[in-house]
Formats: C-alpha cells, structure tokens, sequence
C-alpha cells in the first residue's frame, strides 16, 4: 500500500494540458469491507467520464473521494493541482470548483426551487442576492423549470427536482461536476429529461463524472468509460471499443447481463 | 359595573371572587398573573436557546463539550424541578457573597425571581435539548452531504439547513414541553417569587376564599396554556413545507 506522504509538495501551477482530476492508487475500506483497492483514473478538461459496473464495486465511493466527502486511506486524488488528502486543503474551496448531484436529489425541503439554487452562491460565496437571483432564474431556465421557481421540493417530480438539483450545483461555476446515479431513482418517462440537461452540459464543455447505469447514455454521450468491479478498475476505453470489443471477460459478462 | 354584579352574585351564592370586587385584590392578582406570563416568556426562550446551543454543541468536535452538554442533560432531567429551584436558592444562593443595594442594605447577589427564573430555563432548556437533538437525527444525512458537497460551513449547514428542518419535525415534541414549562413556573411560589399561584394564596388567606380561587387558578391555567398552544399551533401553520419534508 502506498501511504500518504505527510508533506506535499507545493503543486505546479494546474493547466489545461494535465488531467484535471487524476485519481492515483487510492485505497479506502469501510470497516472490514475494502471498497476500493488500488483505484486510478485522470480525466482530461471538458471530458464526460462515465464509471460503470456492478452494485457495491466502489463506483459511488470513487466519486466522493473527488470532492473530499469520502477521506482516502492511502493514494493520491488531484484536482487542478491540488492534493485533496492534504489535511491542510480547504476542503470549502475544493467544493466549490467540484459540484455534486445524488441519486436522491438531496434538495433542501424547506426552500422552494429558487432559494435552492440562491442558498449556496450567496452564503458560501457572499455574492450579491440581486445578481445571484438573475443567474439562478436563468439556471432554471436552462434545465426547463423557471416556471417552478417558487415550488418546493415535494410539490416537484422526481426529474423536477434532479434538474433542481443540477441547476443548484451549477448555480457555484464548478469546474467539475459530480453526477452520482442521478436517474436510478427516478421513473422511466423522467430519466430521459435528466439526461437530456447533462448531455447539453458535456456538449457545452462542462467536465463530467457520471456513476450511471444508463449504458445507452454512457455510449452516446461519454468520451471514455471505465469499468469498475471488486473495487478496482478492470479496463477502461473509450465508449465505442468498450462496448463493441471488450476485452476482460468479467466487462463482458457484466455488458452481457445489462445491454 | 362588573364588581357590582360580582357582588350581587356573593350576596345570593356566597361565591366570593374578591379579585374582582376589591380593587387590592385585583391589582394583587393581576401583577401575579403579569409575573407567570412575564417568568413564562423570559424562560421559553431561554430555554429554546438553550436546546439551540445544546443541540449544537452535542455535536461539537470537542470531546469535553460534547460530555459537558450530556453531563448537563442527564442532571437537569433526572431531579426534580423543585429539587432544582431549592438547590439554586437555598444552596448556591448562600454561598454567593451579599452586596449592599442602593440603600447600603447587604442583600442576595442573585433575587429569587433571577434563580426561579434561571433554574427553570435551565431545566426546560435540558429537555430542549434532547427533543432537538432527536429533530436533527431526523435529518437525513445525505441533505447534510449535498450541503457539504455546495461548500458549506459546519455552521452554515447547522443554523440552515438541518436546524430548521429538526425543528419542523420536533414542534409537537416542543409544544409540550413548553407547556409543561408554564405549569411549572408555579414552582417559583416556594421561593417567595410573586406569580400567580403566590398571588392567589395571599389573597386566600385574606379573604377565605380558597376554593374560588382554586377555580380561578385552573382557569387562569388552561387559558394561558390555551394561548401558547395557539401560538405554537400558528407556527406550526407557517413553517409548514408546500408539499411536505421530501
């Protein structure tokens, strides 16, 4: 196991031409359970990445290692140059360059859409109310909802309040955004409305990490995908050789049961 | 007008409610309902901001606080609350020192109404705390990972996020105990603190009318209760979510 160097090095300067995420040999166990085991992926600016792979093989954990929400045992995750282990990184300034979306929405019940959108900007970041309203009103404009400003989360449907959340999370300007199973809680006819908002954020240029069981969305839309099983990344390509001529027989089996 | 026909009716039934037909009595009785209301107020918030700070300070990163605030819950809920006014009286009140008042008179450093006033706040607050506390279990913990995942501040996440969805969720919890917090200010009569109850009981042994004023004092209760509940209920009306807590 590689331990964590108790010094880091002050980063280089991050530019564009490095992976903007580079995730290194990371190991992390919950308990007894090892959860991933030697982990290590980059993803390049503007990439769309999509991680696939059986329940419980350390995708969803993978994930948060990137945003610090889940703390690594040993190995290395950097993002724009900065090691996210270093106890000494503002865990607060890494969260905002790396927005996040969860499987179950996660919106705050007490506000409606719009203040869901406004809260972060204006009290993590103090910028202006007047200018934080204009940009979340076009936020929810862009993921089709301004009509739903003044609702709350219950009043929403399912794919209602994933767009919410989407909006929310791009209300920050994150660099990199998180999508966590986004659609595997939602009905069929609503999945499609979800991936449709992320789908026009990779095409725009956002860097996206999505943890999906959506393959068909995976194929179409991701410039590379990664398998994951047992904790470890078996292989990895970009979608067209993945899908049409993978080469571990457990990818194979797993694309088998789920195409 | 009305201490006429509060006369009439002494004359014909023999009921004597002298707190409306004597004036002393009245203004007796009326600054001792003042004192339950004013004792009421003062100490519901005290202890809201008590069961606050409590709640929040249960989930320190400080392993001394954290075994503060128990320390401090487990005291306060298993004595009782008559226990806990005597205590601060009779006890800590005499070892404080005495200091002359205006007069040049040496008296108590803390009056009665201050320790009635603190000992029940501290004591609504313990329970404050706990039913808080049992309001922010109710929080799922991935509402608190998204807001962590937006940057934001243990604070931040406390005072707006989990703290007002936890007290959405214990309000019942609450509104009982803080209609337990107004019966219990009659405990203040056996520290000599002028409230109603105290009030009643002089105007008692003036007049021998107790079992009017037995009455007069269970109504005086049900209606004060009946006003806070009101108002807790009006809360509840206002805070509750379009569409519900999901």
């Amino acid at each position: 196991m590689i331990k964590i160097p108790s010094t880091f090095p002050s980063p280089p300067a991050w530019t564009p031409d490095h992976p903007i995420v580079r995730v290194s040999q990371v190991y992390k166990s919950f308990g007894e359970t090892q959860v991933l085991k030697g982990v290590s992926m980059s993803v390049m600016k503007g990439e769309a990445v999509c991680i696939v792979g059986p329940s419980g093989s350390g995708k969803s954990t993978l994930l948060r290692t990137i945003n610090a929400l889940v703390p690594i045992d040993a190995g290395s995750v950097v993002v724009e140059g900065q090691e996210v282990c270093d106890p000494e990184l503002d865990k607060l300034q890494l969260r905002r360059k790396v927005g996040m979306v969860f499987q179950q929405y996660n919106l705050f019940p007490h506000m409606t859409a719009l203040q869901n959108v406004m809260i972060a900007p204006i009290k993590v970041l103090g910028q202006d109310k007047a200018e934080v309203e204009a940009r979340a009103r076009a936020l929810l404009r862009k993921v089709r909802l301004e009509d739903k400003a003044d609702r709350h989360p219950g009043e929403l449907s399912g794919g209602q309040q994933q767009r919410v959340a989407i909006a929310r999370s791009l209300a920050m300007t994150p660099d990199i955004m998180l999508f966590d199973e986004v659609t595997a809680a939602l009905d069929p006819e609503t999945v499609k409305e979800v991936l449709v908002t992320i789908r026009e954020l990779a095409e725009e240029g956002m860097t996206c990490l999505l943890v999906t069981h959506e393959m068909g969305f995976a194929r179409e839309v991701a410039d590379h995908v990664y398998f994951t099983d047992h904790g470890v990344i078996v292989e990895h390509a970009p979608p067209a050789q993945f899908f049409g001529e993978a080469k571990d027989p457990r990818t194979r089996a797993f694309l088998s049961q789920v195409l | 007008m009305l201490a006429e026909w509060f006369r009439e009716l002494y004359r014909l039934t023999g009921i004597n409610l002298t707190i409306f037909t004597d004036s002393f009595d009245q203004a007796l009785f009326l600054r001792g309902l003042g004192t339950t209301v004013s004792l009421s107020v003062i100490c519901l918030s005290l202890s809201l901001l008590i069961g606050v700070l409590g709640a929040w300070w249960q989930a320190s990163r400080i392993p001394l606080v954290r075994a503060l605030v128990k320390g401090f819950v487990v005291v306060f809920r298993t004595t009782p609350p008559l226990v806990q006014i005597y205590f601060f009286y009779f006890g800590l009140g005499a070892i404080l020192p005495r200091v002359p008042n205006a007069f040049g008179v040496m008296q108590p450093m803390v009056g009665n109404t201050q320790w009635a006033i603190l000992s029940l706040a501290l004591f609504a607050g313990a329970f404050n705390i706990e039913i808080f506390r049992s309001g922010i279990e109710a929080v799922p913990r991935s509402t608190i990972e998204a807001a962590e995942s937006l940057g934001f501040s243990r604070s931040l996440i406390f005072f707006d996020v989990v703290l007002p969805l936890a007290f959405r969720v214990c309000l019942p919890a609450l509104n009982n105990n803080l209609v337990n917090l107004v019966k219990t200010t009659t405990l203040a009569y056996a520290i000599a603190v002028p409230e109603t109850l105290y009030a009643a009981q002089q105007i008692w042994t003036d007049a021998s009318n107790v079992p009017e004023m037995m009455t007069v004092l269970l109504i005086t209760y049900v209606a004060l209760v009946g006003v806070l509940v009101a108002a807790v209920r009006r809360i509840e009306a206002k805070l509750a979510i379009p569409g519900g807590m999901r």
